[in-house]
């Protein structure tokens, strides 16, 4: 698409010299996007608006946080009760971190319904699950800041993950501690990478939205906009329906904000950390259940991989194989409305999931052992077996000629 | 196309005025809204709860003898005490009729004469003045002198040479007796 004609002779000298209103022309009003796109791909602007969201509240907490072991709970405290709005900053910022992963999460398995991983679109697929990943970083290190039980306990298991790995493992975890065990510097550089990684987070999401503007948005039917009218400008159709879904999503947020501020958290969080005594059930906050049951399944050594190792690999791997989503699924048709057979597959695995999460937050111990490794078997069978088979085997439905003809077709008939 | 037609239609019906309220009132409260949700964020900057709490001192001022002065400390800030002797009171009434730069009497500057109570901070750029202690230079005019940028104050803290614009500033404070005095 051109470049507009700029008129106000301002804008032309500085556009000429920086395009910046080009750049912003071309990233809204002169980029097209498909004219099907349904409430679904709402979910990118979303998890935009929750990061800016997360770094408001997170700079103001920082003027009043102390990342020392002795003073940061009482800090944390002072906020909520010292400090104007000291609590909204940080019910914000607590729940806003469930927010974020229940916006990505659905952006995922968008993505997962409707094929949007496959080409052209691997490697903004794959910068996906970096950022995924470095979510995963800032929230367990924000978590470990107000210095309560969990804090201390979820840092003592999640850097004790690392002491899994051979030789090098002991190495890794004390550079982690920056002592000999979870303390003061631990949660010194756990505030220094916390408030790092969503810079870095900036970074890789303006790649992803790089890689969106390069190959453009996918859409429900999986197939690429061919004609000019396939497409509508994204401004005005889709800022204001990107601005109606947040209005939305923050009735949702505040609900939570104003009216359950710790539903999603642990109580043991408001006890001190005492390095002494371990909470008797010590669980991960709800977004990481998932794959701390994965973790957890593998009670067996596999070969000659120790089960602590195992798990650790498993637990890495069920994200990580999402890399290789784009070359795991062969099928040619990317949307799950046109493969009767993977639709029903993509429902299992959503339920695989979400059961998953609920066998991590139960004790280990049985049943839920035994649950928790064929729930994990499945979940990489989807992967490793299912999508390649499917690939091979599923007879697909008859795609249509374009976007726009079959928005038309079902508008005649309805 | 089907668009352009309802657009005129809609324009002879004064549709346009009705798009342009709907415009104008999705502005306004989004405007509105993000004001709101801007002041949280800049009121958590300001003094909070219990900085607010230490917002006054008590000072015992017993021990201060004549001529001497103490410094307390109040909202992290120094409060000049100055137990003044009669030479100092009669030359600072005396100095009301001086050309000051910043006119005020000595008797509106204190509560009882011999208690001169003062924030220590220098109207120029925020300094603290010196005259405190025995050996401090105290200026031209024998009250304070700031090191700074030289200021020269006189004994009942008045500016009267220098840069500096204003008197020094009389905090609120009350004697709660004749030894003890709440400051703010």
């Amino acid at each position: 698409m051109s470049s507009p004609e700029w008129k106000n002779p301002v804008i032309k000298w500085v556009d000429s010299r920086l395009p910046v209103f080009s750049m912003m022309h071309h990233s809204t009003a002169g980029y097209p996007t498909p004219r099907n796109l349904n409430y679904l791909w709402n979910f990118g602007s979303l998890a935009l608006t929750c990061l800016i969201v997360m770094v408001l509240t997170g700079f103001f907490l920082a003027m009043n946080y102390t990342p020392h072991v002795d003073l940061a709970f009482d800090s944390v405290e002072r906020i909520m009760r010292d400090v104007n709005y000291g609590w909204l900053l940080r019910y914000l910022h607590m729940n806003g971190a469930s927010m974020f992963f229940i916006v990505v999460y659905i952006h995922i398995f968008r993505g997962f319904y409707y094929g949007s991983y496959k080409g052209p679109r691997e490697i903004l697929w794959i910068l996906g699950v970096v950022i995924m990943l470095l979510m995963m970083g800032t929230a367990f290190m924000g978590y470990v800041l107000p210095w309560g039980q969990m804090s201390l306990w979820g840092a003592t298991v999640i850097t004790n993950l690392f002491s899994a790995f051979p030789i090098v493992g002991d190495f890794i975890v004390t550079l982690l501690w920056g002592g000999f065990s979870v303390d003061n510097p631990t949660l010194n550089r756990f505030y220094a990478i916390h408030y790092l990684l969503p810079f870095v987070l900036f970074a890789v999401v303006g790649l992803h939205l790089w890689a969106l503007h390069t190959s453009k948005s996918s859409n429900p039917l999986g197939i690429e906009a061919k004609l000019p009218e396939d497409s509508i400008p994204f401004h005005p159709y889709y800022t204001i329906k990107d601005l109606f879904g947040m209005g939305v999503f923050f009735i949702f947020f505040l609900y939570f904000v104003f009216w359950a501020p710790n539903f999603f958290g642990e109580p043991d969080n408001y006890i001190p950390a005492n390095p002494m005594v371990t909470p008797a059930h010590i669980v991960p906050e709800w977004y990481f259940l998932p794959y701390y049951a994965i973790l957890r399944a593998i009670t067996f050594d596999i070969f000659i991989i120790p089960a602590k190792l195992g798990g650790v690999i498993a637990m890495f791997a069920s994200i990580l194989v999402w890399v290789a989503l784009p070359w795991l699924d062969g099928s040619k048709v990317r949307s799950a409305k046109f493969r009767p057979i993977f639709k029903w597959f993509f429902w299992v695995l959503l339920a695989d999931f979400i059961f998953l999460g609920y066998l991590g937050k139960m004790p280990a111990e049985q049943p839920y052992v035994i649950m928790s490794q064929l729930a994990t078997a499945y979940y990489f069978a989807h992967f490793f077996v299912i999508l390649p088979l499917l690939g091979k085997l599923e007879k697909t439905a008859q795609l249509p000629e374009s976007i726009s003809s079959a928005v038309l077709k079902k508008s005649e008939d309805a | 196309m089907a668009d352009t037609a309802t657009n005129v239609e809609n324009k002879t019906e004064g549709g346009e005025s009705r798009r342009d309220f709907l415009l104008l009132a999705t502005s306004a409260v989004g405007v509105a809204g993000t004001a709101a949700a801007i002041w949280p964020f800049v009121d958590s900057m300001n003094p909070s709860a219990d900085v607010l709490a230490l917002s006054t001192t008590e000072a015992d001022i017993s021990q201060i003898e004549l001529g001497q002065s103490v410094t307390f400390v109040w909202r992290g800030k120094p409060i000049f005490v100055r137990h003044r002797t009669a030479a100092e009171i009669e030359q600072a009434v005396k100095d009301d009729s001086a050309a000051l730069v910043d006119v005020q009497k000595d008797a509106d500057r204190v509560q009882k004469s011999e208690w001169l109570i003062l924030l220590g901070v220098c109207t120029h750029l925020g300094c603290v003045p010196l005259g405190q202690k025995p050996g401090d230079p105290r200026g031209e005019f024998g009250g304070w002198f700031c090191p700074c940028h030289g200021s020269h104050y006189d004994t009942s803290g008045r500016i009267r040479k220098g840069p500096a614009p204003l008197n020094l500033a009389v905090p609120p404070y009350t004697f709660l007796d004749d030894t003890n005095v709440k400051i703010g």
